[in-house]
């Protein structure tokens, strides 16, 4: 039974999370490189450079007594988030959809004042949510505003989309859909649908909540199947682009669909989790491994996505 | 070399090393592998009693010579006002010399003295006989003897049977009219002088051995004889007693031919008399006491060499690593969340302190109670180490507030309490009471539940006394744990956790 379950683990090409760390974060994300995705204004700055899109940076508080003007910064505001500098995991996000009056509007239409908007920040500064509980920053960036014909995939919240990026080459994708019951946050353990997405094609293959197939949103009771991610192109591509932007051979990006702007990088992550595997029903290490036997590695971007199409496309196991 | 090359072999190396040491400490120097095994430790006292004449004196005892089955710990003379020698040529023996002395004297010798591990046999002696020198007897004497020698030729057929033959005759345990009469005629001669006089009529080369049984509080016992013939090719041992071959058992060698026991110039009446105490030592005091007195570079640069207080800090710290083995298991093969990562380490050290369940009730209680404070402090808006340090302080208001009542209720076991690290509580009831607001309180309870598991299986593990005794007293183990957790360090394996986790993966 146990062995059992190990051996088909196996064929199925299964990346554990032992394996994941020591076999690829370790070989292939050099810790010094680390700070360019763990710090969100270094990572900005550097994707700037390399031409990706992301958020426009309103302000960034560093200590208390910056927040002595917080007033004057957001009230002309109607829409932004602010985020601990190196928060990991989407803890210690504050989102703010709208106004009214005096109040600023979750998602969820709760309203906070500027003093509870100040005590979520003076905690970040403080390093609740750094690794380490290291004294942190926060960041105030504009808000994303989701693509109407995707905000069907979301519940108080945006979705957003996982690429796993391996030595610069695409490897699987995921959409991950915030519920109620993931309290708007797309945390897949948290409740969050996690859909996993042809990484050619950007189309949806199924739908997963807390390890569950589902068909539809448990919330919005939109169909999943016929979901096809739109700029899929210009997704993989940037994907692809933040392997050169940042160095790091094993990493996650998160995408945002904006209406205007299209596919933004929210953030990336050095350390990106497993469930992706759980979404696409396909094990990782079959993917990496088919990486890892190529025999070039310096293609550009370009000839990177070229090669994932024409390698991942024929796998039959995506079905 | 690849990293993982590096790795195993490194990992590999020291856990070489460290069952190496160990091996060699457990098989040469005796050190237990169990707790509590027992070694024998015999307390030999020998005491010189004479009369002065006031002439210069001088009194030469034979001391025991290196015998394969006991080993010396300890030597002692304790001799006020005679100077003191111990002369080696042939053989070992304590010199005392006195200008003058009146009366009684007495002088003593202490020998502290242990079974060594192993039960084998002496090996014989390796050297050759003197040539046998045919003893004087008076007419009566010689009559009984050579009768004798003839009844014990025709029973028997080489040295050795003749020994014992002759033996039997002389000790009575056959009867022969010859072996009481030569008994009689030689007044004062002990049988086993009397059979090396025999032995030697037969031209066989024979001599005395004089020793002590070893057994528990016996006084004033006079040196025991058994005699040694060779028989062409080796030593053989017989009991004139028992008439028995071989060494007798518990029998501790003193004395193996040559001269006398004492030599005593200057006095008269002198006497030599044995006392025998046995004391069960700790087989870990002995192999300590054995390995010092030959100076073991490897237990001489040792956690023993320190004071014992600090040897007790030490114990403790000895056991960490097993706390940080199970994390490493827990975390890497079964995947288990804890809050913390040694954390539960810490934990485990404290319930050492405050035992098991007590331990338990006061750590959930204490974090509990602080969670709840915890949750309304987070209303107050306070600066992060402003409420940390409120939570610290919170955490020690609890712990006085629970030992104040406890001990009021007669629980003295609360008052154990203050064996909680602190900080590593309060840091805990601010970590789960984010945790409870981004993640809920299932997640609380998920990683509290994790980290408690861990600490109580680090705990048991800690306090098993096999554990305990081989941490301690094989301080080299800690290369074994080194190598086994570099082994885990790369291990790539799927976490048991994990099996449940991705099961879904390979369900149709």
């Amino acid at each position: 039974m146990f062995w059992d379950t190990i051996a088909k683990f196996k064929k199925k090409g299964i990346l554990g999370m032992n394996a994941r760390n020591v076999a690829y974060i370790a070989r292939y994300n050099e810790r010094h490189l680390f700070p360019l995705v763990d710090d969100k204004l270094k990572t900005k700055e550097a994707a700037r450079k390399h031409h990706i899109k992301v958020p426009d940076l309103y302000g960034v508080i560093r200590y208390t007594a910056e927040m002595n003007d917080l007033g004057d910064l957001l009230n002309p505001l109607t829409g932004f988030a602010v985020k601990p500098l190196r928060g990991s995991g989407g803890k210690g996000i504050i989102i703010i959809t709208g106004r009214d009056g005096e109040f600023f509007l979750k998602p969820s239409g709760k309203a906070m004042s500027l003093q509870d908007i100040r005590h979520d920040i003076s905690n970040i500064l403080s390093g609740v949510y750094s690794l380490g509980g290291r004294p942190d920053t926060a960041i105030i960036e504009s808000l994303i505003r989701g693509r109407p014909d995707m905000l069907k995939y979301s519940f108080e919240g945006l979705s957003d989309i996982r690429v796993i990026v391996f030595r610069g080459f695409p490897v699987m994708a995921m959409m991950r859909c915030p519920t109620h019951q993931s309290d708007g946050k797309a945390n897949l353990h948290q409740g969050a649908v996690g859909v996993g997405l042809d990484i050619c094609t950007g189309r949806a293959i199924r739908a997963v909540q807390r390890n569950v197939l589902v068909d539809r949103h448990p919330d919005t009771g939109v169909d999943f199947s016929d979901l096809a991610i739109p700029d899929w192109d210009e997704i993989l591509m940037l994907a692809a682009k933040c392997y050169d932007m940042t160095g790091l051979g094993y990493i996650g990006c998160d995408f945002v669909l904006d209406e205007t702007r299209g596919p933004m990088i929210l953030e990336l992550n050095a350390r990106p989790g497993l469930a992706v595997q759980i979404a696409n029903g396909i094990g990782l290490k079959t993917r990496l491994e088919a990486i890892e036997a190529l025999e070039h590695f310096d293609l550009h971007a370009e000839e990177r996505v070229a090669l994932i199409r024409d390698k991942f496309a024929a796998t039959p196991d995506a079905a | 070399m690849s990293p993982k090359g590096q790795v195993y072999l490194f990992a590999t190396l020291f856990m070489l090393i460290g069952l190496g040491l160990t091996a060699y400490k457990s098989a040469i120097l005796n050190f237990p592998l169990l707790p509590d095994t027992e070694r024998t430790v015999w307390d030999i006292e020998a005491k010189l009693t004479f009369e002065a004449t006031g002439e210069p004196l001088t009194l030469s005892l034979a001391l025991p010579e290196k015998q394969s089955q006991y080993k010396v710990l300890d030597e002692i003379f304790a001799s006020a006002g005679y100077g003191f020698a111990i002369e080696d040529n042939k053989q070992r023996r304590a010199i005392w010399t006195r200008r003058e002395a009146e009366g009684s004297q007495t002088l003593y010798y202490r020998l502290k003295i242990t079974d060594r591990s192993d039960d084998a046999p002496p090996p014989p002696a390796t050297d050759l006989p003197e040539t046998v020198i045919q003893p004087i007897w008076t007419p009566a004497e010689k009559t009984a003897a050579s009768g004798l020698i003839r009844a014990a030729t025709e029973l028997s057929a080489d040295p050795a049977s003749f020994t014992q033959q002759l033996l039997k005759m002389l000790s009575g345990q056959s009867i022969s009219q010859d072996g009481q009469l030569l008994m009689e005629a030689s007044r004062g001669d002990s049988v086993a002088q009397i059979a090396i006089k025999l032995l030697n009529a037969a031209e066989i080369p024979a001599r005395m051995v004089r020793g002590i049984y070893l057994e528990n509080r016996l006084y004033n016992q006079r040196a025991e004889e058994i005699i040694e013939i060779y028989d062409g090719k080796q030593w053989i041992f017989f009991d004139p007693k028992t008439a028995t071959q071989g060494i007798p058992n518990n029998f501790f060698m003193w004395q193996r031919g040559g001269q006398s026991l004492l030599d005593t110039i200057g006095g008269y009446n002198s006497r030599v008399s044995f006392s025998v105490l046995g004391n069960d030592i700790s087989a870990k005091a002995v192999a300590l006491k054995e390995a010092q007195s030959e100076a073991v570079a490897l237990v001489d640069f040792n956690i023993y060499s320190l004071p014992l207080d600090k040897q007790n800090i030490f114990k403790m710290l000895l056991l960490v690593p097993i706390g940080a083995l199970v994390v490493v298991i827990f975390r890497v093969l079964i995947g288990l969340k804890t809050s913390g990562t040694f954390m539960p380490v810490l934990i485990a050290l404290a319930f050492i302190q405050t035992t098991l369940v007590a331990g338990v009730i006061i750590l959930v209680s204490l974090v509990a109670v602080g969670l709840w404070i915890r949750s309304y402090l987070s209303k107050l808006d306070l600066l992060m180490v402003a409420r940390l340090g409120a939570v610290l302080i919170t955490v020690v208001i609890l712990m006085a507030g629970f030992s104040v009542l406890s001990y009021k209720l007669g629980l003295d076991q609360v008052l154990t309490i203050t064996f909680f690290p602190m900080i590593i509580i309060a840091w805990t009831i601010e970590r789960m009471s984010i945790i409870w607001e981004e993640d809920g309180p299932r997640e609380v309870l998920t990683q509290g539940g994790g980290s408690l598991i861990v600490s109580i299986i680090a705990y048991l593990l800690m306090t098993n006394n096999y554990i305990e005794h081989l941490t301690y007293n094989f301080p080299e183990i800690l290369l074994i744990e080194l190598g086994i957790i570099m082994m885990l360090g790369q291990y790539t394996g799927y976490r048991l956790t994990e099996l449940k986790r991705f099961r879904f993966l390979i369900e149709k």
